[in-house]
């Protein structure tokens, strides 16, 4: 059951990103990867949000191990960042680094608050 | 003059060298090989995680091991997609997009350093989202080396 509740989350994380990502990308040029770092932070703020409510494991599954682990992604992540150390962006490479991490951190922290705020 | 492609405007970043690939691409076929890649990334995580728990205020080695490896595959496959070989347009989706974007996770590695602060182990907590973060890019930048260098041999 967990599986399949993990699968179906999945199932809309993963094209919600895809989605998001191109819809952030081309509303601008740049080369700051704006659309994985939106993603990112969407997804750290959902999970932050689901972990402080009340548990219940298979909201968690669904929603959190599905939805927001396929929201988010790590390996886009560390390879936006190497492509822009290739290409001698190594200010937008160190920013992309500190910033995905830094507005994770505090995405989540605000989930929670709002998560025991309505709690 | 370089050569114009329409995802390419001058100082902007060619869409085609991203994750996502070229724009104009957007359709129910490539979102349905998304959705399938990242049920199957997920599934892996998921499997990875079960097999592998750590402690409420332990280093998260599970997801840490996803995430570097991940981030190896994911160089190799961009390589081998973008400069080796030319492959079928729904591969980069699957994989890249689905599979191994829906296999690693920013989520659940921000939740893992919120986890061992809250548990008092700030220092693991550090040493965790440096560690992370510093084998991720080592290891996108080795699968991007491997791939090249494989490519290479293979070619002579």
């Amino acid at each position: 059951m967990t599986v399949l509740l993990v699968a179906l989350g999945a199932a809309v994380g993963a094209p919600l990103r895809f989605v998001l990502d191109r819809a952030v990308q081309g509303l601008h040029g740049s080369r700051f990867p704006w659309g994985t770092l939106t993603v990112n932070v969407l997804g750290c703020a959902m999970l932050g949000f689901l972990i402080a409510l009340p548990s219940d494991e298979g909201a968690l599954a669904l929603a959190g191990t599905g939805l927001c682990g396929a929201l988010t992604t790590y390996s886009t992540f560390g390879y936006e960042t190497v492509r822009l150390l290739e290409e001698r962006a190594r200010l937008y490479a160190a920013a992309n680094a500190v910033v995905s991490v830094l507005a994770g951190l505090g995405a989540a922290a605000c989930g929670a608050v709002l998560a025991q705020a309505l709690g | 003059m370089p050569e114009k492609s329409p995802w390419t405007l001058p100082g902007h970043v060619g869409r085609g060298m991203t994750v996502a690939g070229p724009r104009g691409e957007l359709g129910w076929a490539v979102l349905a090989v998304v959705a399938a890649g990242g049920m199957a990334g997920a599934l892996a995580r998921f499997g990875v995680q079960s097999v592998w728990p750590s402690a409420p205020g332990g280093f998260a080695w599970a997801t840490f091991v996803i995430n570097v490896s991940g981030c190896l595959l994911i160089g190799a496959l961009m390589v081998a997609i973008t400069e080796v070989w030319v492959v079928h347009r729904l591969v980069r989706p699957f994989l890249g997009v689905g599979f191994l974007g829906g296999y690693t996770t920013f989520s659940a590695y921000v939740a893992d350093i919120r986890r061992m602060v809250a548990h008092g182990v700030p220092v693991t907590a550090l040493a965790y989202l440096g560690g992370t973060m510093v084998a991720a890019v080592a290891a996108t930048w080795c699968g991007m080396a491997l791939a090249r260098l494989a490519a290479r041999a293979a070619a002579r």
